[in-house]
């Protein structure tokens, strides 16, 4: 078969099993969009601005499991998509971005809409490609969706010069049956030693904790881990990216720890005597003052990517390879063993930790005549059966909807924890929409947050998405209000928003439904009556309490021990 | 506590990589002394030697994160085993018979020459060791006018070896 740079483009793609792209068009990207045109086995989703195509291909891969697709031109295009490569990259998440370049003569001198698309995304990509032959195409995307799923999945870069993509020229095609890269060979299955020794130290465990995070969902490995969970019976605390791993409903679960993780599941951490950490990477909101981190524990670390181990915290015994295949060897030992782990073993244990889960430190003024961000979420779970697809924006409501809304399945909670990136939230709903189209979606926003990409509003439209956008309005940046009242004396510094837009009318205008709630009564009802419309998007404008604040909290640089609680808790400030 | 290490790598020999390898460097803020490359007998590959200081904890990272740069074939630590370094200066000085001397007196320890002479100029060239190399500077003092180094390369000594 004789094809075009541009046919090669999207016959690869085909091969690859791709279903959307997600992309915007221009100068050097219209051969292949002309290519696009001519067939419709790969879709193509028009969004309304770069940064919405990646982190749509982003929610579509993240709820999926297969890799997200974004097409963009050179110049703008390719800077439009950085913050969501960057949000990709921070998070492991398998995408592959192709962007155009100016024409391999003009490269490098300044012509229109040239950028160094390889040079500005190389530090926030996985690898990056800059095709320079027509007849290396098709074997730079092979090796891109390999290098973007393999390993520790994340962002590709393919840039590719205008030229090659030319329709006259036509060379043979024929997609790669697989690629072998002689520098890349990320390891699968782990060191049995490692292992053995591994569960030597599980065995001996008076005050064990199992943390896990994103590489469980990401190595597709939620199956296997619960039952690593089930059997030994310890305790299971998980990262804000490790969510639905593990049946957040599920009494083995703690809570999320790390910064605004629960009482329990930090004060565990802390007075461990064995940390399993699997698919996690000891990040800074989750480990607090390096020095203090589990000062009694020993830790066992399973990670597929080797530079995640004893990168900031110093671990005992390493593992490296994929999640799945480790936790099924380690199941085997231990049914080897002929040991039972019941909870009986560590007894005590259990016992210190529900006396901490007594303290009941979620706890918010359900009295309060106020809207409560946390009450809309709780109403949001009852609504869904706790069963839909939440995204969420960057900041206070982000919080809320880990703690408030469990998950029991991967892949449901869907948002940006390693970048934090606001705006992140609508686009990705989108994307999950696509991935999961009869399931329930829920966009859970600020007014800040929601603003950053709300173009999308009009793709989701277009194509028939719906959302139901649960904006928590508290007129605050209120995760940047929240660390001005604790750090700043409560100086609040450029973090209100004045001048808000109506967003009932504004949805109202991008052909959607939109709703404004300020009764606390109204909440359920107004939730039932968008969900029940089925085949809209619909946008919830809930007027909260302006004030909350996320508790509990370890402020910058205090150990697990050393917590903010909310001021209606018993314990104010716990030092233990 | 912080020890100088030197690393060869083996990269592929591809437009970018090299700046891969910088840039690596310079977004995690890990510490580069000399860096040097050049294409090898195979010409798919370049090998890169780099010297750096750290912590045995950061050198650690720093292995970590240059074998997880796709470009990086393989890579070792010469300062693990024993291994032979060199660096090769040009020194461009006054010439006079002092200095002709100096050079001269060097002896075979130290690989030195006058390699180039004009009416007025000499240029030096010097290879061992860098050591040796900062000493000669620092004896010539304010003599020297111009002065370019290549950075430190090196190899393993006996059978340990970065091939392929
Ligand atoms: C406002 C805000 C507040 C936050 N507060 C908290 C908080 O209180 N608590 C919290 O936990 N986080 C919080 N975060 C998120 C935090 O910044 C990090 O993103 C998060 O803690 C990282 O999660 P993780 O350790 O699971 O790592 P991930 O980023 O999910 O990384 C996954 C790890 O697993 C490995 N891996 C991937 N695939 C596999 C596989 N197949 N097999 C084996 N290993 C694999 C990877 O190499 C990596 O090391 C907050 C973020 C924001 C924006
Ligand atoms: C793109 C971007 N800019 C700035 C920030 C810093 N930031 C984190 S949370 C936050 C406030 C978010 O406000 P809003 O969306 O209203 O959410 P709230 O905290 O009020 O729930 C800001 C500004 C960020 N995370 N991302
Ligand atoms: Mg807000």
């Amino acid at each position: 078969m004789e094809l075009s740079g541009g046919e090669i483009v999207i016959q690869s793609l085909k091969d690859e099993g791709v279903e959307y792209v997600f992309g915007y068009p221009g100068g050097c990207v219209l051969h292949i969009y002309d290519a696009i045109f001519k067939q419709d086995d790969v879709k193509h989703v028009l969004v309304r601005h770069e940064q919405g195509a990646t982190h749509a291909a982003d929610g579509y891969a993240r709820s999926s499991g297969k890799p997200g697709v974004v097409l963009v031109t050179s110049g703008p295009g390719a800077t439009n998509a950085v913050t969501g490569i960057a949000t990709a990259f921070m998070d492991s998440i398998p995408m592959i971005v192709i962007t155009g370049q100016v024409s391999r003569p003009v490269i490098g001198t300044d012509a229109f809409q040239e950028v160094d698309t390889v040079g500005i995304t190389r530090p926030c990509v996985k690898h990056n490609f800059l095709v320079k032959d027509v007849a290396d195409i098709a074997e730079t995307m092979k090796k891109a969706f390999y290098l973007a799923t393999s390993g520790r999945p994340g962002p590709v870069v393919v840039d590719i010069p205008k030229d090659i993509t030319d329709p006259t020229i036509k060379v043979p095609y024929q997609y790669p049956e697989e690629v072998v890269m002689r520098s890349y060979n990320p390891t699968v299955s782990g060191n049995i030693g490692q292992t053995r020794k591994a569960i030597k130290l599980i065995k001996k465990a008076k005050r064990p904790v199992i943390y896990s995070g994103g590489g469980v969902v990401l190595g597709e490995a939620s199956a296997e881990f619960r039952q690593l969970c089930h059997t030994l019976n310890f305790p299971v605390t998980q990262t804000l990216m490790g969510l639905g791993a593990f049946p957040g409903t599920d009494p083995q679960f703690i809570g999320m720890l790390g910064m605004h993780g629960t009482y329990e599941a930090n004060m565990s951490m802390h007075n461990s005597d064995l940390i399993i950490a699997i698919g996690a990477r000891f990040d800074d909101r989750v480990t607090g003052k390096i020095a203090d981190f589990c000062p009694h524990a020993k830790i066992i670390h399973i990670d597929v990517d080797p530079a995640s181990i004893s990168k900031t915290i110093t671990v005992d015994v390493p593992i490296v390879g994929q999640v799945k295949p480790i936790l099924l060897d380690m199941l085997a030992q231990i049914e080897s063993l002929g040991e039972t782990f019941d909870r009986g073993r560590i007894a005590e244990w259990w016992k210190q930790i529900d006396d901490w889960r007594a303290v009941d430190c979620m706890a918010y003024d359900m009295e309060s005549g106020t809207i409560k961000p946390q009450y809309v979420i709780e109403q949001l779970y009852k609504v869904t059966n706790g069963e839909a697809f939440v995204t969420s924006d960057v900041g206070q409501h982000q919080m809320f909807a880990a703690q408030f809304y469990p998950f029991d399945q991967p892949r449901r909670w869907i948002n940006s924890g390693g970048l934090g990136t606001m705006g992140f939230g609508l686009p990705a709903a989108m994307g999950v929409k696509f991935a999961n189209p009869d399931a329930d979606v829920a966009c859970v926003t600020g007014e800040g947050s929601i603003q950053m990409c709300l173009q999308e509003l009009s793709t989701m439209l277009q194509y028939d998405t719906p959302v139901k956008v649960v904006n928590l309005n508290n007129g605050y940046l209120g995760m940047v209000r929240q660390w001005q009242e604790f750090t700043y004396k409560s100086r609040y510094s450029h973090s209100y928003l004045e001048a808000l837009p109506d967003f009932k009318k504004l949805a109202e205008a991008y052909g959607h439904v939109g709703m404004q709630i300020t009764n606390k009564e109204d909440v359920e009802p107004a939730l039932r009556e968008a969900f029940a419309l089925k085949d809209r998007t619909v946008f919830l404008d809930f007027l909260t309490d302006t004030e909350e604040n996320v508790y509990p909290m370890i402020e910058a640089g205090k150990a697990h021990n050393d917590m903010v609680m909310a001021p209606s808790s018993k314990y104010k400030r716990v030092l233990a | 506590m912080s020890r100088q290490h030197i690393i060869s790598v083996l990269l592929e020999n591809e437009a970018g990589a090299l700046s891969r390898v910088s840039g690596l460097f310079s977004a995690r803020a890990y510490n580069i002394e000399s860096l040097t490359v050049a294409p090898t007998q195979d010409p798919t590959l370049s090998r890169l030697t780099l010297v750096t200081v750290g912590s045995d904890e950061t050198i650690e990272q720093i292995k970590k994160q240059l074998n997880k740069l796709i470009d990086v074939v393989k890579l070792i630590d010469l300062s693990e085993s024993f291994s032979l370094e060199r660096e090769l200066a040009l020194l461009k000085v006054k010439k006079s018979d002092v200095m002709v001397q100096k050079v001269e007196s060097l002896g075979t320890e130290t690989l030195a020459c006058v390699s180039d002479e004009t009416d007025d100029y000499l240029i030096i060239e010097l290879s061992g060791e860098k050591v040796w190399l900062d000493e000669f500077l620092a004896s010539i003092g304010d003599d020297v006018i111009e002065v370019v180094r290549t950075g430190v390369i090196g190899l393993s000594r006996g059978e340990r070896s970065l091939t392929l």
